[in-house]
């Protein structure tokens, strides 16, 4: 009797944790949506229809403000200095990150320690820490307000991350596989890039996936090396554009899922990869 | 020429430590590390807690509670000033509090409110990375010590706190690290959302910095205060080095 009491009184106590998890999951999920969906309620609204009737769903919706965006000249220029940012500053990353973990996980040579130790210092100088030593630098080389100024530092400040990530990755792969490939007739270099790199292309993968999200999300490089409003970048621009419309709160909505889209759609397509890049450099590094 | 830029150099650091706003800077900076690691990162435990294990639709619930990390901080703090507009009519939040019954907040305005409401936001943007450190670190348990504990007749409870918790605590001290020194570096919401203010009541080493170094122009001092802000984050290393030596040899 009092057995089969006890396990009833388990299997309720089961089902109030249950219910009680759900409730805070959708409490959590609630907290977490509700601010992108206002946002995109707003956005897809007319200025009028925010001022009287802004939370609630946008039937019909409005696409008014998103196209008054998309023909403003300077949201694309905008979105192609992202662009240019990002792909240039992603494929410096990872070729010089591939490059110089190869070195320091494959090859012996004096002072390789300390100069590894050097290498990770970087992980602990974020950029907001040298942003005025990398100001001055760069206006002295001559790249301020020049997009190539941007990528050269978001490259160098993300290079310490990523060697650190893909040495710990290469050193994993077996030394009898370079052994074998050597008497095979395969030299360094081509062991490099006929085994190493194919081999590795899922944590390549990773540091790319993370480089991305990082260099488009850059705002603080941007903002004091770039003056010119035709080089804004995405980031600059939202900045700006709140400023400059911050009356129109249904345009700056409507800028906002614009500008929020390319990095969404990366997010839906390159999960699995951002995922593992950042798990990957926060436990190893 | 040496002697005397050795000279400036010492008098923007004895400015510093008499500088009141520098000081608030600091302490503004520390709550804000504070309260990432007193509220963030335990809920963040919690979610991980409940989305790591087989629940249906946690790849959904990931997906969601990760969503906000990939959207910019730009992007994050123009919705935020958005939502926070003190009239109720505009701002989503004091819709919801003036629906429930409760005063409406000049949530960026109030001195006393504006350092909480920059914290609400980063919460929201950063639990998401936190979770998945965690859950990661959950994954990474062997599962036969939870089923031996199990057949030992280890409650729930007793599962979490004793076997579960201490074998994520190498994931655990990696998350206070990162917190810790992602707290310290924070600018671009808080520049775009208040500039620091009102009256210097979210200025953080960070927007300080930012703001002689790039809008003053007083290089020399804007350069003092990223020197304090390295010995910060450095001091935090070292502290923090030390502490995993120490508890690695007791685990």
């Amino acid at each position: 009797m009092s057995d089969d009491s006890a396990k009833k009184r388990t299997r309720l106590k089961e089902r109030i944790t249950g219910v009680l998890k759900y409730a805070i999951l959708t409490i959590a999920l609630i907290l977490i949506l509700t601010p992108i969906v206002i946002i995109v309620f707003g956005g897809l609204k007319t200025r009028g229809e925010f001022m009287t009737i802004p939370y609630i769903p946008p039937i019909p919706p409005r696409l008014q403000n998103i196209l008054r965006i998309l023909s403003m000249q300077d949201f694309w220029y905008m979105m192609r200095n992202s662009l240019v940012v990002t792909i240039s500053a992603t494929v410096g990353i990872v070729v010089v990150s591939s490059m110089s973990a190869f070195v320091f996980s494959r090859m012996n040579f004096k002072g390789k320690a300390v100069l590894f130790q050097f290498f990770t210092l970087g992980l602990m100088f974020p950029a907001t820490v040298a942003i005025l030593p990398i100001f001055i630098i760069v206006r002295q080389i001559g790249l301020q307000n020049n997009l190539i100024g941007v990528i050269l530092v978001l490259t160098t400040f993300q290079i310490s991350m990523s060697t650190v990530i893909l040495r710990n990755f290469f050193m994993n792969i077996p030394s009898e596989l370079q052994d074998a490939a050597c008497i095979d007739g395969c030299n360094t270099i081509g062991f490099f890039w006929r085994i190493l790199i194919p081999l590795a292309r899922p944590s390549l993968a990773a540091v790319a996936a993370l480089a991305v999200v990082n260099t488009w999300n850059d705002l603080l490089v941007a903002l004091v090396l770039i003056d010119n409003e035709k080089l804004w970048t995405l980031q600059l621009g939202t900045m700006q554009f709140q400023g400059q419309y911050g009356q129109d709160l249904s345009l700056v909505s409507a800028f906002l899922i614009l500008a929020a889209i390319p990095a969404v759609v990366f997010y839906i397509f390159a999960q699995r990869h951002i995922v593992s890049g950042l798990t990957a450099g926060s436990i190893k590094g | 020429m040496g002697p005397a830029e050795d000279f400036i150099g010492m008098g923007n650091f004895l400015k510093i430590f008499a500088d009141k706003v520098f000081l608030k800077a600091v302490g503004n900076s520390f709550i804000i590390v504070a309260l990432s690691l007193a509220i963030q990162l335990p809920l963040a435990m919690v979610l991980a807690l409940m989305v790591g294990r087989k629940i249906r639709g946690r790849g959904f619930y990931r997906t969601v509670f990760f969503m906000p990390y990939v959207l910019s901080e730009a992007i994050t703090a123009v919705m935020f000033r958005i939502l926070y507009n003190p009239e109720a009519s505009r701002g989503f939040i004091n819709a919801v509090f003036q629906a429930l019954g409760l005063e409406t907040q000049a949530w960026l305005g109030n001195t006393k409110l504006v350092l909480f409401s920059i914290f609400m936001v980063l919460t929201w943007k950063y639990i998401g990375f936190h979770m998945l450190l965690y859950i990661t670190g959950l994954q990474n348990i062997p599962r036969d010590i939870e089923e031996a504990a199990l057949i030992d007749g280890v409650t729930k409870r007793q599962m979490i706190t004793h076997i579960t918790l201490p074998l994520v605590m190498g994931t655990v001290r990696t998350s206070v690290y990162l917190s810790v020194l992602g707290s310290l570096q924070v600018f671009a919401i808080v520049w775009i959302m208040t500039k620091g203010g009102p009256v210097n009541a979210s200025e953080i080493l960070s927007t300080y910095m930012y703001r002689f170094s790039f809008v003053r122009f007083q290089l020399g001092y804007g350069a003092a205060i990223a020197i304090m802000m390295l010995i910060i984050a450095l001091i935090f290393s070292i502290i923090y080095r030390g502490f995993m030596r120490r508890t690695e040899y007791i685990a």
